[in-house]
């Protein structure tokens, strides 16, 4: 196999950027919406990795992950996107601050 | 042997009434309840005779027969049936307790018939039956306590039976508390015995007790007295006396029946069957012939003076049955249970009779204002007249053949001291027997006006069973006539019970005091001295009377001249030796005292408080932790994320 025309830290790096870009999203954004999309930006950084390690290794394992990490982020953002939806109905608000009834 | 295989019935018809009536309680018709609760015992009563007229027909030494009814219970080295045991000592009891019950549910038709509760009282009366039955009936230990425990119940039941009376209620509960005492020595004594033998049964502990235990060692000595503890507290002796008189609470044929006839016997009954063990401790003996003379004495002097007509007969029983346990100590079994049977006769129509005048006078119990009744209770009086001469041991009334057995038995293997406190105790006994026959019956009438107005004599379902009683009272003496030759039957027919003692006997070292109560021949080394003591006896009884005559019809003030001659002994007399008061001081106070601290300063504050303690210390951690949970969903997950970074960071710069 020849060798990658990108090498394969650059994509780890990127990897990585793009994962930290998600945690911060998560961490600081106040808006339900925009954490969703930080999750699936976290989701995608780690997909990257998959792709990137799979084609290093001549090994299909990494593409199989990656589908079944998209499948499940499918599901993931139409199950969340309809609690986020209800939530809106009933409190006129997509802000996470706003919604600690379950504080102790 | 046929009719000997229906003996179960006998205890199971008395407890067959008593679920009847008591399921029934309430519901079912008068008429019903009396057939239920007389007819269960009647049939037992005939079921019983004809058991004891079978056993007749055997010759003597096989007169013992067993029914196995289940297995109750089988664990490890403890076997113990429910099986019945006949043989004559228990079908004297059995007779006694059937015959005399039967007579006193009848009279109880009539003196309960005004009562609310007649159901109630007819399941408790038909259940303490039952409880008796298995008492007497029972081979083992085991069984002979749980009757033992279950005439307890029955008697606090019946005593506390007007419960919404709170002395009636204190009544129950004093009696049933001051059993337990005994109760505990006698289950002491049973442990013992199961430890040192192995079993519970009749049969094995007394044909080993010889060769397991030393004459007059510790150990035999031990569980004679534990025993003995036990027959303390449920014959009324002292010092745990104090239950019976306060148990006239109770209805009267309930004082008949259980304070005077039979229950309050069950200790003599114990000794007399656990005669083996006592004779193996001649130290223990002593110490029930001296309990059984010093009560005897004790509650005549307090008879003397009360002015309840039932609680005179209540310390009378207390001393006629010290007179059975001096009987019982003084190795003449015999002659106790002779005395116990012509006593369950008599006590009971002393009982019954006082229970008619009650009736007829609405309820009136105080002496001081009864007198002058011979008139309108004609048949109380004539019944009354007979039990009362009986039981002053008058001949040839059945008291004078039993008591004069006793005390010359007494007077044979216990010394003349111990025959000496009889004696008084009898010239005490007829003195404070006829105060209260002159008292009721004799003398100026002191009737309340409205008592006086509802004055009639009682029905015939109570006066046919005091005629009968009285009849027994007169004759029942003569099964066991002292001197003549071949009139003491009782003691051939319950010979083959007490045989064992001969060969006993002759390895004790008080050789006279153990063996020669029981011998048939017992009783005829010195014919001279017997007839003595006897006429003393009868001389005895006679000065009483007429002293009681003289008191009470002659000249009706000497009493109060006496009672303020001798102030200080009066009032001693009056109010029991103080041995309530001195109890409550001594005992009852500091218990109540004790208990108030224990639950104060033991259990509200250390037992509580560490409970609630460790609730509260609980609480405030969960409020501190509760902190954590600020319902912002970013700082859970910031909290993961660092989670995280550390874990990772820790697993990088490992």
């Amino acid at each position: 196999m020849d060798a990658l025309p990108v090498p394969l830290a650059a994509y780890q790096i990127l990897a990585a950027v793009l994962f930290t870009i998600g945690v911060v999203g998560v961490l600081v954004r106040r808006s339900a919406l925009i954490i969703f999309m930080s999750i699936e930006l976290m989701l995608n950084a780690v997909n990257l990795s998959f792709v990137a390690f799979s084609r290093q290794h001549a090994s299909m394992d990494g593409h199989i992950f990656v589908f079944f990490v998209m499948a499940v982020a499918a599901a993931e953002v139409a199950i969340g996107l309809a609690i986020l939806v209800a939530i809106f109905r009933n409190k006129e608000t997509a802000n996470v601050d706003d919604v600690h009834l379950l504080k102790g | 042997m046929d009719t000997l295989n229906l003996l179960w019935l006998v205890p199971t018809l008395p407890l067959l009434g008593a679920i009847l009536n008591g399921l029934g309680a309430g519901k079912l018709p008068r008429p019903i309840v009396s057939a239920i609760g007389v007819g269960s015992v009647g049939l037992a009563f005939a079921i019983a005779v004809s058991s004891v007229r079978t056993l007749f027909q055997v010759p003597s030494e096989e007169r013992f027969f067993l029914q196995t009814l289940f297995s109750w219970i089988d664990s490890g080295d403890l076997s113990v049936a429910v099986r019945l045991g006949l043989d004559p000592l228990s079908a004297v009891m059995m007779l006694v307790v059937t015959g005399v019950g039967f007579l006193i549910h009848v009279y109880s038709t009539g003196y309960m018939s005004h009562e609310k509760s007649y159901g109630r009282y007819f399941a408790y009366l038909n259940l303490f039956t039952f409880c008796m039955l298995m008492l007497v009936l029972a081979d083992n230990f085991l069984v002979m306590f749980f009757g033992w425990e279950g005439v307890g119940l029955c008697s606090y039941l019946l005593i506390g039976f007007w419960y919404q009376r709170p002395s009636a209620a204190e009544a129950g509960k004093k009696a049933f508390i001051v059993n337990r005492i005994g109760d505990w020595g006698f289950l002491i004594g049973v442990f013992l015995i199961f430890i040192n033998f192995g079993s519970l049964d009749y049969g094995r502990v007394f044909s080993e007790a010889p060769a397991r235990l030393a004459m007059g060692g510790a150990l035999a000595t031990a569980i004679a007295l534990f025993l003995f503890v036990g027959a303390i507290g449920k014959s009324a002796q002292l010092p745990l006396h104090v239950w019976l008189p306060d148990a006239m609470e109770g209805p009267t044929p309930v004082s008949a029946l259980i304070h005077a006839a039979t229950m309050v016997t069950a200790g003599v009954y114990m000794i007399a069957r656990c005669h083996v063990l006592f004779a193996l401790a001649p130290t223990a003996l002593l110490v029930v012939a001296i309990v059984g003379a010093a009560t005897a004495l004790f509650a005549a002097t307090i008879g003397l003076v009360q002015k309840d007509i039932k609680r005179v007969l209540a310390y009378s029983t207390v001393s006629q049955l010290g007179t059975m346990f001096l009987a019982m100590g003084v190795s003449a079994y015999t002659a106790g249970i002779f005395h116990l049977m012509t006593h369950a006769f008599f006590k009971a129509l002393l009982f019954l009779g006082a229970g008619s005048v009650i009736h007829a006078l609405s309820g009136e119990q105080d002496m001081d204002r009864m007198g002058g009744l011979r008139k309108y209770l004609p048949r109380t009086h004539l019944t009354m007249l007979i039990a009362t001469l009986a039981i002053a041991g008058v001949f040839p009334l059945s008291g004078f053949f039993s008591k004069d057995e006793i005390l010359w038995k007494a007077f044979e293997n216990g010394g003349p001291i111990l025959w000496a406190c009889g004696a008084i105790g009898a010239f005490l006994t007829a003195f404070y027997m006829f105060r209260l026959y002159f008292m009721t019956f004799h003398g100026s009438e002191r009737l309340t006006p409205e008592a006086k107005h509802h004055l009639h004599e009682s029905p015939n379902s109570m006066t046919i069973p005091l005629l009968l009683l009285a009849v027994l009272s007169v004759v029942g003496g003569w099964i066991q006539i002292p001197l003549l030759q071949g009139a003491q039957r009782l003691e051939g027919f319950l010979e083959p019970v007490f045989a064992d003692l001969q060969h006993l006997g002759g390895e004790a070292a008080h050789g006279a005091t153990a063996a020669a109560g029981t011998g048939a021949a017992g009783a005829h080394h010195d014919p001279t001295l017997e007839v003595a003591l006897m006429a003393i006896s009868l001389a005895i009884a006679l000065a009483g009377i007429f002293l009681a005559h003289r008191f009470y019809v002659k000249d009706p003030q000497a009493p109060h001249r006496l009672a303020e001659r001798a102030r200080g002994l009066y009032e001693l007399l009056w109010n029991k030796w103080w041995v309530d008061e001195i109890y409550d001081a001594r005992i009852v106070q500091p218990i109540v005292r004790l208990s108030n601290r224990l639950w104060k300063d033991v259990d509200a504050a250390v037992v509580d408080g560490a409970v609630n303690g460790v609730g509260k210390k609980v609480e405030q951690g969960a409020g501190w932790l509760r902190l954590a949970q600020t319902g912002y969903v970013q700082m859970y997950a910031l909290i993961l994320t660092l989670g995280m970074v550390v874990v990772f960071g820790y697993l990088a710069l490992r």
